[in-house]
């Protein structure tokens, strides 16, 4: 099977990020693999394990992007491709899907697909369906179990209602849940290879496409408002009349 | 502004957030709602009596189970021929997914999970939290329509009219069976419990939890045993409420060494580490090590009944008093407001 | 010079703290209050190649560098002392050694399942008579054929209850002129009869650590079990104190930059007299100390690890590093402890664990008042490397990891 990963890399899920004069800062956190994506690599390999094959993982970013790539390569993908060209900066989730789709069509025979089911970063969780329809395939995502026979690709999605049980012809796009099972750490073995690993870069040219143009724009990022630590003790006549006042309190922040 | 709003459902259950969602797109103009299904019309009732102007009803066995891509394209037709100026789902995983097909079909992009919409001249701008929440992120979108899926909650449920009614219009799936590349196999119920660590909501015990005087323990029991009689009578006041808000249990170190709970519950700095939107702790003091695996939470709200309990010094909320009585009160409101 | 670790390096750090994060942390205060070692811990140690880090590809090993051994323990011991006592005894003592004075066949047959993890091994020096007078030691093996006769006791052998070989120094030349030269060393498999074995209770730290003791009683182990000659015991163990004292040290920074970090977010957390006590002076001067203290035990033992790789002896670096490090770890857990205030005094919080934990290691594997004679015994020129007839090599990547 031929089996490719779009992983990315983010600040790491315990940095304290804060916007500075619009920038958005995370200290000296460091830059980690998007711990979604960890699962993608982990499905991926398993698959590969099982069924034979290459695992390629894709991402899209600046040079910086490879540590990402590093920790997938030191778990055991064969080998990766980074995307970095100047004109890719601040791309929207359509944009990025394009630049993966036409990475995914160049690399050509891909079978599935592997995403993590969102980044930390930007929280969207539209890249893997985005890629998958401009790839024309199917889209199964928030995978937590994946088995494969013959040509048909099945999974278990983790849905708000429990398991939605769906399964389609490959090619196709998976994005994974955490339900998948812990990925593994790398090997030293892994460690060495990805330490030499020399990862080519392909720029817009090489993929054969014009810069997308992002259609999505944010013009401010903020920090949230400073929370009001004054404690509001809510009184009533009643156990009932409290648990009133508090449920009410409690819905208008908007936290359920 | 002319929106159209996806009513997402489960097998004709609609979700709550649909509603939200319509009632928010009303506040902008006009507004449509688009019901995908089979044997789903009487949601299209429901639409009208939350404040739909007109519904869109695609009833067909085709559209009986959520598939991604037949979902997506008979959106996107639809949307192709009428222009709304705006497309608005709830953040479900199926409103997530028909919402990120679309921008594809339609050439236009999706600003997702958004907690408040506001207009700019012609053009939606949205605020949403990025980062789990440490960040808000303003975005717009230059094209049309403009695609949101808005946060469960985050707005509030339209008043309903009961018998409201307007134009109804059934329209044909864009898909047939033979170009739906995906096929339902069925559906498995998951496990449940909500784990700590993915929680966004959390409600936790400590060990006030197992003072109840009001109990008479059963008889023959010793004196531990019967303090963890107590306590699992605390305890299950706690999960009935977490089971409400759809939250994960926790407890603090106190309670899982007096052995009321396992150690995989515990919150705090020597157990787990949370940062949950809502944290409500239940005769929980607030030591500092509970505080510091916990104070990060968005919103905590506190029940306990001493005054003086550090737990109050973090907490937006606090009430003094007896857990006992106050927490099944807040389980019965909250299943009340929630609908469940 | 370049002080620069590699992206190999790097990643390594990266892979063991992912590990202790993910599996060693949530439950090490459990193990540790009920004196138990965590079950799972020595398996997944071997599953994931860390007992075998620094042993060549061919051998079973990983093929890593010393420096990464050193990092590894670094890791392993800021999240728990077991887990490196671990690497110290079953790495150190046993496979480096076999690695350095080990013929081919011994290696082919202890060597490969060590270092691949399915086999654990240990290091069987103190007696209850003895622990730094090496030479003085009273456990005995009389030649008999084709076959040495073990008879005594050791004691406060780490893993020696849980492991599967040993490297065992004893007696054999009781009337040799030199004290050193009365020694020999095997390998011995612990499963064989004659030999009785069990755990040590009750101690202050490494409460998560399996010590024990072991009984030899008529074992017959074969001569093709001696390493090296007859008589050349004392030098064969000293190569392994060298090696153990390495991960003793880099284990012991670990320590030092575990005490550090707990100390770090204590004190901007907790406020006394209006502000978080990070702002107090006092409070800073224990911070600052042992932020310098981590910086130093990880240069020392860093600078250790690369002569290892350049095949230098490194008795007097190693030895720096030992007695800086473990001294250095015990006074952090301490000031950690100062700073956490009665939290630190009780088991909420880590840092009296790692006060018990340092304790130890300022006594086993060469206690500081031996580590102060080496020294000494260097800097007045009293002490020089001679040659051994078994040196180990330098680290060449491509026979390591071919």
């Amino acid at each position: 099977m031929k089996i490719v990963a779009c992983i990315k890399q983010v600040p790491d899920s315990a940095a304290k990020v804060v916007v500075e004069n619009g920038r958005v800062f995370w200290g000296d956190a460091p830059l980690v693999i998007n711990p979604w994506d960890e699962f993608a690599v982990e499905a991926a390999l398993q698959l590969k394990e099982k069924h034979g094959g290459t695992l390629t993982v894709i991402s899209v970013g600046g040079e910086n992007e490879k540590e990402a790539i590093k920790h997938a390569l030191a778990m055991g993908a064969d080998d990766a491709i980074l995307i970095a060209d100047p004109a890719l900066s601040g791309l929207d989730t359509q944009s990025i899907a394009q630049v993966l789709a036409s990475a995914i069509q160049k690399i050509g025979g891909v079978d599935v697909a592997f995403f993590g089911r969102q980044a930390i970063d930007s929280d969207s969780g539209l890249t893997p369906a985005q890629t998958a329809r401009l790839l024309n395939w199917p889209a199964l995502t928030l995978a937590a179990v994946i088995s494969v026979e013959a040509d048909t690709i099945k999974v278990d999605r983790a849905i708000e209602e429990g398991r939605q049980v769906v399964s389609a012809k490959m090619p196709a796009v998976v994005s994974l849940v955490k339900d998948y099972g812990e990925p593994r750490y790398p090997s030293f073995m892994g460690i060495r290879k990805a330490a030499r690993a020399e990862v080519p870069v392909w720029s817009l040219a090489n993929l054969g496409i014009s810069a997308p143009t992002s259609v999505i724009a944010w013009p401010e990022i903020t920090n949230p408002p400073s929370r009001n630590v004054v404690c509001e003790i809510i009184t009533g006549s009643s156990p009932e009349e409290i648990a009133a006042t508090l449920a009410d309190k409690i819905l208008a922040e908007k936290v359920l | 502004m002319k929106t159209w709003v996806y009513i997402d459902h489960f097998k004709g259950q609609a979700m709550p957030a649909s509603w939200e969602a319509l009632g928010a797109g009303k506040n902008l103009g006009t507004v449509t709602a688009v019901i995908f299904g089979q044997n789903v019309e009487a949601l299209a009732k429901e639409a009208f009596e939350n404040g739909a102007d007109e519904v869109l009803l695609a009833d067909d066995v085709t559209l009986a189970d959520y598939r991604a891509e037949a979902f997506s394209s008979s959106l996107s037709k639809l949307a192709a021929a009428a222009s709304p100026d705006a497309i608005f789902l709830p953040t479900t995983t199926r409103g997530r997914e028909i919402a990120a097909m679309a921008a594809i079909d339609l050439k236009t992009g999706v600003m997702v999970d958004v907690t408040a919409i506001e207009v700019q001249g012609d053009s939606i701008v949205v605020t949403r939290p990025i980062y789990a929440g440490k960040l808000l992120s303003k975005e717009t979108c230059s094209t049309r329509p403009q695609i949101v899926t808005l946060r469960g909650r985050a707005f509030p449920k339209p008043a309903t009219q009961a018998g409201r009614t307007s134009t109804l219009t059934k329209v044909s799936p864009a898909m047939s069976e033979a170009d739906i590349k995906s096929k339902v196999e069925g559906y498995t119920t998951a496990e449940a419990g909500v784990s700590l660590i993915d929680a966004s909501v959390i409600v936790s015990g400590g060990r006030g939890v197992s003072n109840n005087p009001a109990l008479t323990p059963p008889g023959g029991l010793d004196e531990k045993q019967t303090e963890i009689w107590r306590a699992q009578q605390g305890f299950a006041l706690v999960k009935e409420l977490a089971s409400v808000l759809g939250a994960a249990v926790g407890a603090s170190r106190a309670a899982v060494d007096a052995g009321y709970v396992t150690y995989s519950h515990q919150v705090g700095q020597t157990g787990k580490v949370v940062s949950p939107d809502l944290y409500i702790a239940n005769g929980i003091s607030g030591a500092i090590q509970h505080l510091a695996g916990m104070r990060t939470s968005k919103v905590i709200v506190a029940v306990n009944k001493d005054t003086d309990a550090p737990i109050f010094k973090v907490a937006r909320y606090g009430v003094v008093g007896d857990l006992f009585q106050i927490l099944p009160a807040l389980t019965a409101a909250f299943k009340q407001r929630l609908g469940k | 010079m370049d002080f620069s670790l590699t992206e190999e390096h790097l990643m390594t750090e990266r892979m063991v703290q992912n590990f202790t994060q993910k599996e060693i942390l949530p439950v090490i205060k459990e193990y540790d209050r009920k004196q138990e070692p965590i079950p799972f811990a020595l398996q997944r140690l071997g599953e994931l190649g860390i007992l075998g880090i620094c042993i060549p590809v061919r051998y079973g090993g990983q093929g890593m560098d010393f420096i990464s051994l050193g990092l590894a323990c670094e890791g392993l011991e800021a999240a728990d002392t077991s887990l490196r006592v671990a690497m110290s005894v079953h790495v150190g003592l046993c496979a480096l050694t076999l690695l350095q004075w080990g013929s081919e066949e011994q290696k082919q047959k202890y060597l490969v399942p060590l270092a691949s993890g399915q086999k654990l091994g240990c290091g069987v020096f103190t007696e209850p008579g003895m622990g730094s007078d090496v030479a003085s030691m009273s456990t005995s093996a009389k030649r008999d054929g084709d076959f040495y006769i073990l008879n005594g006791e050791k004691m406060w052998i780490s893993l020696a209850s849980k492991a599967d070989y040993a490297m065992v120094t004893v007696r054999t030349n009781p009337g040799a002129a030199r004290p050193s030269n009365r020694l020999s060393t095997f390998i011995v498999d612990l499963n064989m009869p004659g030999i009785t074995r069990g755990d040590i209770h009750g101690k202050l730290g490494v409460r998560a650590g399996s010590t024990g003791w072991i009984n030899f009683q008529d074992a017959r182990v074969p001569v093709e079990n001696r390493i090296g000659e007859e008589g050349e015991g004392f030098k064969i163990t000293m190569s392994a104190f060298d090696h153990g004292r390495y991960t003793v040290a880099s284990g012991a920074a670990g320590i030092v930059r575990a005490a550090l970090e707990a100390s770090v977010r204590y004190a901007k957390e907790r406020t006394s007299f209006g502000k978080p006590i990070a702002e107090h002076q006092l409070i800073q001067e224990k911070i600052a100390r042992m932020s310098q203290d981590y910086e130093i035990a990880r240069l020392l033992y860093l600078r250790a690890g690369w002569l290892k790789n350049q095949g230098v002896r490194n008795t007097l670096e190693t030895s720096f590093a030992k007695k800086f490090a473990t001294e250095a770890s015990f006074r952090a857990a301490d000031d950690a402890i100062q700073i956490h205030g009665a939290y630190g005094y009780s088991d909420e919080y880590d840092v009296e664990r790692y006060l018990r934990n340092a304790r130890g290691a300022i006594i086993y594997e060469g206690s500081s008042e031996i580590q102060t004679l080496i020294q000494a015994g260097y800097a007045l020129g009293e002490r020089q490397e001679k040659p051994l007839r078994c040196e180990m090599p330098a680290y060449d990547p491509d026979y390591w990891q071919s």
